[in-house]
């Protein structure tokens, strides 16, 4: 059995958006190796509660990595310093005993703070709900099987839509950008079948939902691929580059009556 | 209380077209007229608030969560059942029926099984054209594999991770009719109240949890998509987020709450590794297809490591058990076998509580490429969690709580005893029985929500008017919103010493102990005096800091545990009622010789639904007698 | 915001056009940069030219002066401002927009695969532009020249670089030009879409030949002259 670290928090604390945020520190004592990075702060926010103190606030729900709720960044790194690893499934024998732990929200005016490590990602929603959707009304669709799709394709697709929407990729970017999150679902659709009939407007409508939603722009740094917990590649915001630039080229103001999506 | 399942009549492959067309219908431009609330996002729940606002119906669609997407359907790992029959393997309808009906243990209806094997093919379809990347073979058609309970391929999937691409599908299409105004869309908005006036389901209370506004929202019916309530366990592969409040509430207010004691264990988790322990982490069922499964022979050996324990040693016991079935033994009776092992002083792992899962064996016959290439991603999963490399050290895992299949009791069109009140999903008793069968829950939970309750809904609705909604001055919606704030007043005075997580961990314990994988008189008895004290500890010695005007996530998880302080004695009240062994509900006292489940057809063959009488009185104990006409009632024997 | 109200604020913007949009103004800016880098390169390539003595350098000056009537090197000279100024304006709106994205920073931030040369984009980008400006005037113009001949551009040259000062803001400017370029070339290659994983490895090593032949190149004539092999 390795032994029990002790550590030292360093822990963003705001009450909610309107306030003005600090940081407090926090003793962590007696934190085993085998616990994740939520349950070490579980054991130091129900001492909190005992002590008749506000617990650190954080977003978490499924705690094995797949529901994207929660995001840390923890000592500068979304998420910590493993790679293709949640805040949840990070343990705490990647730190050492002693150390100290800096633990910060996503930064980004597209994400507001809630309160304390929690922040609002509906922005993320709102671009999804402009044009990142197949439009297929229940019951409409022809057999499963009518559409043959290269096994290839589907592989690629679903690499893409392995995005978890935790937002760290906007968090790591120094331009708090979400394009890697844009491209991963103009990917996942755009790269099968289905998905052509919106393929260009949804790209457009897409970007310029973004824009809307003050998320800084890409330079091409790649922070968020190595952020990225599920491992969506760079290589999906050229896709959706070369799709924008075929959809603003080919654009045409819609001439028919009503319903028309660009 | 009248439980009316209204099953239609005729032949059991005509009941369901034969209903759709029976149902009444509401007219398209007075469908907007119509507003419907659904509580809950997941694949029941979001896709139910998507294919309502398509229809044209006003659409509120409530989660606890930032985000629609995150809902617990995401969790869910190998696939989907569809009675396609693309493998050509003789499948059909009614083997899909067969299987489901016969894996939950024959206490399901044959009716509603049916539909849901009827409309299981509608959606995989319907997923295909959103764009769920399923698996595909070489020539471009959809892959298949093979799950638990079943001899045929049917298992649609997307990697580990189909329940999440089948979510995104679903929350895809809620978020285009958010984008088009149809769905309003609620985000970290906690249902804390059902609103019956007349005896009718007329809205709901929640909470902002953001700002800790309590409202009332009136609606024409009121659909509840609120998952299951296996987190009563404390430690669950469920969501920390899961809680039974909702369900709960409902009952509360005369919903019948159906076969609380059907909640099946998960034989392959991750093992606890301490107190601190927040959550269990499931590896998917398909390892025991190569993973070999032993304990040490003697209790001394327990301490080394495996590689240091001769194979003469080992007790690979459920292949002993069961020899023709071996490390594939359904997962009610792994479960029980590993709890066994562990009782009897022969568990390995720091704290007792685990078995091996080991591939040594299958390495040496396959190689380690083989094996990387089936389970790559698990084993990463793995070693993530325990550090441990399990190419080289056997898996160490033990059972979990990890879904209910009892749920609130509903008629064929879902609705429940409570005319407006709908429920879909785990929150719902009707598919699975006393025990589910792998890649089900998907299917149920999206035939629900795509496939029946448009339709069902549409009958109840043509009967309201809905200038009949409630107002929300109106003193009955008042009077309900009053409790909700008294309720919260007073778990916010109490001014204790422990957390909220402490009493849930204390109902955890006795819930897991004497009615988790195996359940007796004495033990369910025991744990029926000892609730009641953590609720009165709990009432007295509660401590939550800050205010209810405020997000306050110790206030959130209270009001949860409040709630599992009582779903969990209705759960157990229900375990010692059941005086048989039916699928995931295993009485001691109903065994074999060989610790087989032994069914009480005669005295048990019916659905228990729990009405509930007041505080402190004891709930009332209906039956729903259910009847195979389809099928004849047989044992399951895995021998 | 109450996400109760989510409001689809791009309804609005959706019409908004090409050059208005993050990924518009990145398109420019690679377009422009891809103007500018090819500049760099033919210049580069011409000058080398200096190595072959003063007649042929001279003799090519010429040709630029003359070509296609006197026009062409106006055209050219429209054509790189007209880059230089787009590529300039979609940076600052760029960087502004940046800038606003993420107002409050972080204490602590660990990069991982950004590098030096990405993350100073804007800094090697001002400090070429000054360098522009008076590389014009030094050897264009003439005006910050010691000894400036228009008939003479060998001999401009090899005076222009005998100032040691000169040469050294020279050689750090073609350090910056080295930095963007580097990021630069990889970057427009993604922003213009051109990723494919079977070629990934070849756009780094394209950026990485092509800056140092580039710099290599030109950091040779500065110190050809002050070494006295250029006389």
């Amino acid at each position: 059995m390795t032994k029990n670290l002790n550590l030292t928090l360093h822990v963003w604390r705001q009450k909610n958006a309107q306030c003005d945020g600090k940081f407090v520190e926090y003793p962590a004592a007696d934190i085993s190796p085998e616990m994740s990075f939520l349950e070490m702060l579980d054991v130091v926010n129900e001492g909190l509660i005992r002590k008749g103190e506000d617990p650190i606030t954080f977003d978490h729900d499924c705690r094995e990595g797949i529901c994207g709720a929660c995001g840390m960044v923890v000592n500068g790194r979304a998420h910590g310093p493993k790679e293709r690893t949640t805040a949840c499934q990070l343990h705490m024998r990647s730190f050492k005993d002693g150390e100290s732990i800096t633990i910060e929200p996503w930064r980004a005016e597209a994400f507001p703070i809630v309160r304390d490590l929690m922040v609002d990602r509906g922005a993320l929603d709102r671009i999804i709900a402009v044009g990142g959707f197949i439009s297929v009304p229940t019951g409409s669709p022809q057999d499963a099987n009518a559409l043959p799709i290269p096994k290839e394709k589907a592989e690629l697709s679903m690499d893409a839509a392995a995005c978890i929407g935790c937002g760290a990729c906007v968090a790591a970017c120094p331009n708090a950008s979400a394009m890697l999150f844009l491209s991963a679902k103009v990917s996942h659709l755009g790269l099968l079948p289905q998905g052509q009939p919106e393929r260009y407007t949804r790209v457009r409508d897409m970007v310029a939902q973004m824009d809307a939603e003050q998320f800084g722009t890409c330079t091409n740094h790649g922070e968020c691929e190595s952020a990225c917990p599920k491992g969506i590649k760079m290589e999906n915001i050229a896709r959706m580059n070369r799709d924008f630039m075929k959809a603003s080229l080919t654009y045409r103001p819609a001439t028919f009556g009503g319903g028309g999506a660009g | 209380m009248e439980l009316n399942s209204h099953i239609p009549d005729g032949p059991l492959e005509q009941k369901w077209s034969k209903h759709q067309f029976d149902l009444k219908l509401v007219n398209p431009s007075n469908k907007r007229k119509y507003k419907v609330i659904v509580v809950g996002s997941g694949l029941a729940g979001g896709a139910a608030a998507a294919s309502l606002a398509e229809l044209g119906y006003e659409v509120e669609c409530y989660c606890y969560q930032d985000s629609p997407r995150r809902a617990h359907s995401i969790a869910a790992q190998g696939g989907i059942n569809a009675a396609k029959n693309f493998q050509n393997d003789g499948d059909s309808v009614r083997r899909l029926f067969y299987d489901t009906v016969k894996g939950g243990d024959f206490r399901a209806r044959e009716a509603n099984v049916h539909r849901l094997a009827e409309v299981s093919n509608n959606i995989i379809d319907q997923c295909v054209g959103q764009g769920v990347p399923f698996a595909r073979e070489y020539g471009g058609l959809l892959d298949n594999r093979s799950f638990g309970g079943a001899q045929v391929s049917r298992t649609f999937y997307a990697r580990g991770q189909t329940g999440q691409q089948l979510l995104i599908g679903a929350y895809q299409a809620l978020e285009r009719q958010i984008g088009l105004g149809k769905v309003k869309m609620f985000s970290r908005h906690e249902m804390l109240e059902l609103i019956v006036v007349d005896g009718v389901a007329k809205g709901i209370v929640t909470r902002d949890m953001v700002t800790g506004e309590i409202k009332s929202h009136l609606a024409d019916a009121v659909c509840l998509g609120t998952g299951g309530y296996g987190n009563v366990f404390y430690l669950s592969t469920n969501a920390k987020g899961c809680s039974g409040t909702a369900i709960r509430r409902a009952y509360k207010q005369g919903a019948a709450f159906a076969n609380p004691c059907f909640t099946q264990i998960h034989p392959t988790c991750i093992p606890v590794t301490g107190d601190h322990q927040s959550k269990l982490t499931l590896m998917s069922e398909s390892l025991r297809n190569d993973g070999r499964i032993w304990v040490p022979k003697r209790k001394e050996d327990c301490g080394k490591p495996a590689s240091q324990i001769a194979e003469e040693d080992r007790d690979y016991y459920l292949e002993r058990k069961y020899p023709s079935y071996g490390n594939l033994a359904p997962r009610d009776i792994s479960s029980r076998a590993a709890k066994q092992a562990c009782d009897e002083g022969r568990g390995i792992g720091g704290t007792g509580r685990g078995v091996y899962l080991d591939f040594e064996d299958a390495i040496k016959r396959l190689g380690q490429n083989k094996i990387e290439e089936r389970y790559g991603n698990l084993f990463e999963m793995y070693e993530r969690i325990t550090d441990e490399n399990p190419y080289k050290v056997p898996m160490r895992i033990y059972p979990a709580s990890h879904y209910t299949m009892g749920g609130l009791w509903v008629d064929y069109n879902l609705m429940s005893n409570i005319p407006g009140l709908f429920v879909l999903g785990e929150a719902n008793f009707s598919d699975h029985g006393a025990n589910r069968l792998g890649a089900s829950a998907l299917m149920q939970g999206l035939a629900d929500g795509y496939f029946v309750l448009p339709y069902t809904i549409g009958g109840y609705l043509a009967t309201v008017k809905p200038e009949a909604r409630s107002k929300a001055d109106d003193p009955a919606v008042k009077a309900v919103e009053q409790t909700v704030t008294d309720r919260l007043h007073k778990l916010l005075s109490i001014n204790g010493k422990q957390t909220p997580t402490h009493f849930h961990r204390e109902l955890g314990k006795v819930m897991w102990e004497y009615s988790g994988m195996g359940r007796n008189e004495a033990g369910l008895k025991k744990a029926l005096e000892m609730i009641p004290l953590i609720r009165e500890e709990f009432w007295n010695n509660l401590r939550i800091p800050g205010t209810g005007e405020e997000l306050n996530q110790s206030l959130e998880l209270a009001g949860r545990v409040a709630d599992f302080l009582e779903l969990g004695e209705l759960l157990v009240l229900d375990a010692l009622h059941r005086r048989e062994s039916c699928g995931a509900h295993f009485r001691e006292e109903w065994q074999t010789e060989e610790g087989e489940a032994v069914r009480d057809d005669e005295n048990f063959c019916h659905v228990a639904a729990w009405e509930y009488q007041g505080d402190g009185k004891a709930p009332v104990r209906h039956t729903e007698q259910l009847s195979f006409e389809s099928l004849h009632l047989a044992t399951r024997n895995y021998k | 915001m109450s996400v109760a109200e989510q409001s689809i604020a791009g309804a609005e913007a959706r019409g908004h056009g090409f050059l208005a949009s993050s990924v518009g103004r990145k398109i420019i800016m690679a377009l422009t940069g891809i103007i500018l880098f090819g500049f760099v390169t033919v210049h580069m390539i011409g000058n080398t030219q200096a190595y072959l003595g003063a007649e042929p350098f001279n003799h090519y000056a010429e040709f630029l002066k003359t070509m296609v009537h006197g026009a062409g090197i106006w055209i050219f000279r429209a054509v790189l401002l007209t880059a230089v100024g787009l590529h300039t304006w979609a940076a600052l709106s760029l960087t502004l927009d940046n800038r606003a994205a993420r107002r409050v920073g972080y204490r602590a931030q660990e990069n991982v695969a950004s590098t030096w040369a990405s993350r100073t984009m804007r800094w090697s980008g001002v400090i070429l532009a000054v360098f522009i400006v008076y590389h014009l005037m030094h050897l264009t113009i003439g005006n910050v020249h010691p000894a400036f001949d228009h008939a003479n551009p060998y001999a401009n040259f090899v005076k222009g670089f005998q100032v040691p000062a000169a040469a050294g803001f020279y050689i750090v400017a073609q350090f910056c030009l080295g930095l963007h370029m580097w990021h630069g070339v990889w970057s427009c290659t993604q922003t213009l879409g051109l990723a494919h994983p079977r070629y990934d490895s070849l756009r780094r090593s394209f950026a990485t030949g092509l800056t140092i032949l580039v710099v290599g190149v030109n950091i040779s004539y500065p110190i050809a002259v002050l070494t006295g092999f250029i006389r």
